[in-house]
């Protein structure tokens, strides 16, 4: 179907496109973006007045449960609410049952993704086997099922011995690595950042140093092997100045942070609410605008963190709860709020949201040039809508902003040049 | 970034435990902390506490207070103690008492929280008793029960117990009067204290001149000020000038933790002995929640000594939980199911 997206903003970082434009779409991919007439023919024309056609976003990291736990999730469940929220392309963590360590589980998750026919899914395959930190996975097998990246999140269950030859193996073949900054023996039982709100309830506290003793020896091995190392889910400032240092001398380096981290700070935690329970944790306000001024400077990527849960993952208390919010939904809003107070630019924006995220996965999308496959959402920054189980895409309701007004809103995504949302 | 901080402080703020525990009058329906309750919520538990000490004085020990409703002890966690002090104050309100140690039974068989509470709930229970290993246990149940029904925190965790506090508070105020110019020192494990979180919040909104803490830094929680104490690193400097004294258990398994080198160095250190105890004030009050590991946390002497209100304390703590029981009782849902 040739789609025509007339009237829009259209912004592209990585093209430094910025301007309204008439986007044309043919056989998936993008075909002209002008300002002038065209005799393109389009079955579908979508007046964009008012709104943003941006790159669709990329997601580091997001769970979608299936294979092995569909009473959470499924990947259709999840790839749908992706793509009402802005995402074309989503990386699955590899902690699924079976785990995915090996080329017939990539192949599973691929079909139904692609049955699914919603957000285009790339899997992170287990960097060990079954994640468990001993062995190494069979990288080479994996890469050619089609696994994107390798990947031990969302635990962190691996020696410094084991990580140091999964990160040469993985450099001789040019594997990305994308690894979660925790020590777990400094981590222990904690559930929430060990501060003020771990005092006064008395929840056992995850020190800062759990995540950047991490870094530190993710960083001195990644140097040492010449591997491409993605640190996902960064939480303290701390880990914000190591990060941006380490990215200096560098450039295989590179880190995101979830979308939640730039809004909610451990006094969110309250009175034991378990959808505030977290991992990473929730840090200080502190924490929080260094996470923000390290978005800004380009330091991160933002990835969602996404993780849908059933209801009775929540329901215990704080310590038995499952971790982990079910985020895609919110990350475009609340990224937008942070346009709106000025902190950050539209530009800056899609670029942490689509172009960063696809230089780290070597993506070729990401941008909108001529030829591009047309992976685009379109983007009503002024929509208002009410977080609740109307709105709710997500099989996972574990949301601490349900209740809460979002602005900001999808009105059209495209996949590989097909109409995939519509509101 | 002070528009991102004021949305995380309005838009996203998760409700506050006094919220909870309180009804629309500002009356206590569930006693699950002392955190962010007022000074007149406590004082009006000491009071009624203290109309209540009586009754076990009579030779009929027995009110007829809360006579058809039943509360039932969900012990999911075991104590003897605190369970039997809970039992006797609901006898002696005239309720029936139901005690269940879940510990053994259904969590074993693998039935959640959740559905051990509606079962309980089925059988027409009006309060639920609550002791649980996880902090936090007891407001998650709060969030739960049918408007009817009362909860209160036997100790949850390493987070509160706030019954215990107040018979704390109330042996306090018996011996000093006043809180206003009282400086209490807690030694011992405060990180894992659920006793010493709930007494630092009631000294402080009874308004003590200071609040002191005293142990290594290993069984400190990161952040005092958050609690609302001074840390101390030894009794001598500690103790100086200090009212009341409050001693905490130790539990064995710290030394495993590396938390502590030893038991034997523990005493050296932070064990109170009559030699410490004279950096303190001369009528200064010895207290500990029980129970005592003598030649750990304190000398056999002191323990005994005319100082100790140890014994006091268990007495006190029947009153104190009748009157966090009739109050919360009479706070709910006007005590009637809806």
């Amino acid at each position: 179907m040739n789609i025509k997206i007339e009237n829009g903003r259209v912004i592209d970082p990585a093209n430094n496109i910025d301007g309204i434009y008439s986007v044309c779409i043919a056989e998936g991919k993008i075909q002209q973006i002008t300002t002038s007439q065209t005799d393109f023919i389009a079955d579908k024309t979508i007046d964009a007045t008012g709104q943003l056609v941006v790159p669709g976003f990329i997601d580091l990291n997001a769970s979608l449960r299936e294979p092995g736990y569909e009473q959470k999730a499924s990947i259709k469940s999840e790839t749908r609410a992706a793509v009402s929220a802005g995402y074309t392309t989503l990386c699955c963590l590899p902690n699924t049952k079976p785990i995915l360590d090996t080329p017939s589980v990539v192949q599973l998750i691929l079909d139904k993704a692609e049955l699914a026919g919603f957000a285009k899914v790339l899997p992170l395959g287990a960097l060990t086997v079954a994640l468990e930190g001993k062995t190494l996975s069979e990288m080479y097998a994996l890469k050619k099922a089609g696994c994107i990246a390798l990947s031990q999140a969302p635990n962190s269950n691996i020696g410094n011995q084991v990580l140091r030859r999964a990160l040469q193996y993985a450099s001789s073949q040019d594997i990305l690595v994308i690894l979660k900054p925790e020590d777990l023996s400094i981590k222990d039982d904690g559930v929430v950042h060990d501060g003020a709100i771990s005092s006064r309830l008395g929840l056992p506290g995850i020190p800062v140093s759990a995540e950047t003793i991490a870094i530190a020896q993710i960083i001195e091995l990644a140097e040492e092997t010449g591997a491409r190392v993605h640190l996902t889910g960064v939480s303290s400032a701390r880990a914000v100045r190591m990060i941006a240092r380490a990215k200096f001398t560098n450039d295989k380096i590179s880190a995101d942070v979830h979308a939640h981290q730039l809004h909610l700070s451990e006094l969110d935690v309250g009175t034991f609410d378990a959808n505030y329970h977290t991992s990473p944790p929730l840090r200080t306000a502190e924490d929080r605008d260094a996470l923000i001024a390290g978005v800004v400077k380009g330091v991160f990527s933002v990835s969602s963190g996404h993780r849908p849960h059933n209801v009775e993952a929540k329901q215990a208390p704080f310590v038995a709860t499952e971790s982990g919010i079910s985020s895609l939904e919110t990350v475009l809003p609340l990224m937008l709020k942070l346009v709106d107070e000025g902190v950050l630019t539209l530009n800056q924006m899609i670029d942490r949201l689509s172009t960063s995220p696809a230089k780290v996965l070597a993506l070729d999308s990401g941008g909108l040039a001529i030829q591009a496959n047309a992976d685009i959402c379109i983007v009503d920054p002024n929509a208002s809508w009410l977080v609740n189980n109307d709105s709710w895409l997500s099989r996972g309701h574990n949301s601490p902003f349900f209740g809460c007004q979002m602005k900001g809103a999808i009105s059209h995504t495209l996949v590989n040049g097909r109409l995939v949302f519509e509101k | 970034m002070s528009s991102s901080e004021q949305m995380a402080s309005t838009s996203f703020k998760a409700p506050d435990s006094s919220s909870l525990q309180l009804n629309d009058q500002g009356k206590l329906r569930h006693f699950l902390t002392t955190d962010g309750l007022s000074k007149e919520v406590l004082t009006e538990i000491m009071d009624v506490a203290e109309s209540f000490s009586s009754v076990s004085d009579q030779a009929v020990k027995k009110v007829p207070l809360l006579r058809g409703k039943t509360i039932v002890n969900l012990f999911f966690e075991n104590s003897t103690r605190t369970r039997t002090t809970f039992d006797l104050a609901a006898k002696r309100l005239s309720a029936d008492v139901i005690n269940l140690n879940i510990a053994t039974s259904a969590a074993s068989k693998g039935e959640s929280i959740l559905d051990t509470i509606r079962n309980l709930e089925a059988m027409q229970a009006d309060m639920f008793v609550i002791r649980h290993a996880d902090s936090g246990a007891a407001h998650f149940i709060a969030r739960h029960v049918a408007p009817h029904v009362s909860v209160i925190n036997a100790g949850d965790g390493r987070h509160a117990h706030p019954t215990q506090a107040m018979l704390d508070m109330f042996t306090i105020r018996r011996e000093k009067k006043e809180f206003s110019d009282l400086k209490v020192a807690i030694i011992g494990d405060i990180l894992h204290s659920r006793v010493a979180r709930s007494q630092i919040q009631a000294l402080n909104i009874l308004g003590a001149k200071e609040v002191r803490v005293i142990a290594p830094k290993t069984l400190l929680p990161s952040n005092m000020d958050a609690l609302g104490a001074h840390v101390y690193g030894d009794l001598r400097s500690g103790l100086d000038d200090v009212d009341v004294i409050i001693m905490l258990r130790l539990q064995r398994e710290r030394m495993r933790g590396a938390l502590l080198p030893s038991e034997h160095e523990y005493f050296e250190y932070f064990g109170l002995t009559e030699k410490k105890l004279a950096y303190a004030k001369p009528d200064v009050t010895v207290m500990h929640p029980g129970p005592i590991n003598r030649g750990i946390e304190m000398d056999a002497a002191v323990a005994d000594g005319p100082h100790s209100v140890i014994l006091q304390q268990v007495t006190n703590g029947i009153a104190v939980r009748m009157a966090v029981m009739a109050l919360c009782m009479g706070h709910n849902t006007a005590g009637k199911k809806p």
